[in-house]
């Protein structure tokens, strides 16, 4: 998390008399006045929560791990997790393997236009995630064109109700966040490619590497950095599905495309089951900081 | 590198065949949105001339005129709210030292990898005991709250780039630390600046969770929010729903447009919200 503004600290805070006293305090006293009770205070509070049975209405009482027992036990919490590790496949692994195809494809092709190719390769991710899933609902729907598509082409077997499929429901809504997410990839991509040395790739080309060669021993090493920044921001995307999952298909059919996101925000809302959408929420941040911690700990050590 | 013809020709493909995976779609949706209004499509179908009817409809009947104000609302108030106090502490936390520093730092920091998902319940019954659920400041407070984290970053980084002595000098001129921020170090900053305005107005304009919780009046709606319903209602109503997405789409998208280099530059430390 520090390497981005390590790497930007070349000039350390002014010494001497500058700012001494209260002065940095009252400059932090805005912003922790609305972090601590708006983020900070709420966090900590969901821990407690999940100690708690609370329907929201009535009083609390004290459930101990019960809820993390029930979460954990439970098949449906465990299908949501096993959904958003699924979905860690599509939106985070194809999108690099994309975005370094892109990449690579976009450093040997320097013609005219290419920033304008890149920057509509960027463009679903500035759109909204509801934007995407109405777009995308539309394009998958039975009647929709891409059966249309498939159809013309002679695939007609392959047509389906892509949403409303048991099977084919979740790696669509993957497929969506791999559209929207390949671009950032790229753009991070392309702007880490331009940082390694023009010397490295000369020295590969004297040894006679060969394209691929050349990919594997410079540019994926060099890569590491963006790449780790890349897994991590598709990963932690991958883990709160929830605005997504929302508009396409509610967490169904059944409970095929249930994403934890989904169903904290049905236990705490509809189920009036407040402890334990607390404790699934305590879970998934466990996860996240899990994921996040171990992603960059990897990428530090390759770095060094 | 030096690259062959053929190697040039295959990177172009390339890079065509995805630049065209990306905009189909999206252009695909805008067509939809020229059918007249009623016109009963399966698959795709070039419109035979240009309506822009459903624009028309879902901006007065469907109500997005108030939910495209209730975003520029919104919006706007995360982005002035998130630039102050970011603009401050990214001040105090680029240039001055003080007991406390890192470890403040890094409690704040700690804001861009808690996920949403983990404040909101408690956040949600918090602020309907104090009655502001239903208010537009049930959503601006928390999403400055969220956003201060990734500011106060990108202008701690800012601040820290600014040469030393142009502070100390300002510092033996005898300006005071506001006037040495609001006279020396600001009018820099304008490329920074911009930046996090954009990515703050994106970022606050996309929020769904947030508002999908703490706004059920309808006339409260944010843009996102009012498509998402839309679509829950009127589900055959797909040129509607065209429209309606190109709606809530498009200020973002002009926005990306017309800031592209700020756009990008930002995402890409913007990733660093981990």
């Amino acid at each position: 998390m520090s390497r981005g503004a390590e790497r930007t600290a070349e000039h350390a805070p002014v010494a001497g008399e500058f700012g001494r006293g209260a002065v940095p305090y009252l400059y932090l006293l805005p912003t922790f006045l609305i972090f601590v009770p708006f983020v900070l205070a709420p966090f900590l509070h969901t821990l407690g929560l999940s100690f708690f049975d609370w329907d929201g209405l009535t009083d609390w009482r004290y459930a101990g791990l019960a809820n993390y027992r029930e979460a954990l036990g439970s098949p449906l919490v465990r299908a949501a997790f096993l959904h958003a590790l699924i979905l860690i496949l599509f939106f985070g692994v194809l999108p690099i393997l994309l975005a370094l195809l892109i990449a690579s494809a976009s450093a040997r092709a320097r013609v005219p236009g290419d920033t304008t190719l890149r920057a509509l390769i960027f463009m679903p991710q500035v759109m909204s995630t509801v934007v995407v899933g109405v777009t995308w609902s539309w394009i998958v729907a039975f009647d929709g064109p891409l059966n249309q598509l498939l159809r013309a082409v002679g695939l007609s077997a392959l047509a389906n109700d892509w949403l409303g499929s048991y099977q084919w429901a979740l790696p669509t809504v993957g497929v969506m966040g791999a559209w929207a997410l390949t671009g950032l990839c790229v753009a991070l991509f392309v702007a880490g490619m331009q940082q390694i040395p023009a010397t490295l790739y000369d020295a590969a080309a004297i040894d006679g590497a060969g394209r691929w060669r050349e990919f594997f021993a410079v540019t994926l090493p060099g890569l590491r950095g963006p790449i780790a920044v890349a897994l991590t921001v598709t990963v932690i995307a991958a883990l709160r599905a929830f605005d997504i999952v929302f508009v396409t298909t509610r967490g169904g059919p059944g409970n095929t495309t249930l994403v934890p996101g989904f169903l904290i925000y049905r236990r705490a809302f509809e189920d009036g089951r407040i402890g334990s959408a607390a404790a699934i929420a305590a879970l998934l941040s466990g996860v996240v900081f899990s994921f996040a911690f171990a992603i960059n700990r990897y990428a530090d050590r390759k770095l060094r | 590198m030096r690259a062959s013809t053929g190697d040039r020709v295959l990177g172009y493909a390339i890079l065509v065949f995805f630049a065209a995976l990306m905009v189909l779609p999206i252009l695909g949706v805008i067509l939809l949105s020229l059918h007249p209004a009623d016109a009963q499509l399966s698959g795709f179908e070039l419109p035979r001339s240009l309506h822009f009817e459903s624009y028309a409809q879902a901006f007065r009947t469907a109500h997005f005129s108030s939910y495209l104000k209730s975003s520029l609302i919104v919006s706007s108030a995360v982005v002035a709210g998130t630039v102050i106090v970011s603009v401050l502490s990214g001040y105090a936390f680029g240039t001055m030292r003080f007991r406390g520093d890192s470890l403040l730092f890094y409690l704040l920091l700690a804001g861009l990898i808690i996920p949403f998902e983990a404040i909101i319940v408690p956040l949600y019954f918090e602020l309907r005991r104090v009655h502001l659920t239903n208010t537009y400041w049930s959503v601006i407070l928390p999403l400055i709250g969220t956003n201060s984290s990734f500011g106060t970053f990108w202008m701690r980084a800012y601040f820290r780039s600014v040469p030393r002595n142009l502070i100390e000098a300002a510092a033996l001129d005898g300006a005071g630390s506001l006037r040495t921020l609001w006279k020396v170090l600001l009018p820099g900053g304008r490329p920074a600046l911009l930046t996090l305005v954009v990515l703050v107005f994106m970022w606050s304009w996309n929020e769904f969770l947030l508002p999908l919780v703490m706004l059920s009046r309808d006339e409260l709606r944010t843009a996102p929010l009012g498509l998402a319903f839309f679509a829950g209602r009127y589900q055959t109503d797909r040129v509607g729903m065209a429209a309606a997405a190109v709606m809530v789409a498009l200020p973002v998208i002009v926005v990306f447009i017309t800031l592209q280099r700020s756009f990008v530059r930002g995402m890409l430390a913007g990733a660093l919200k981990e």
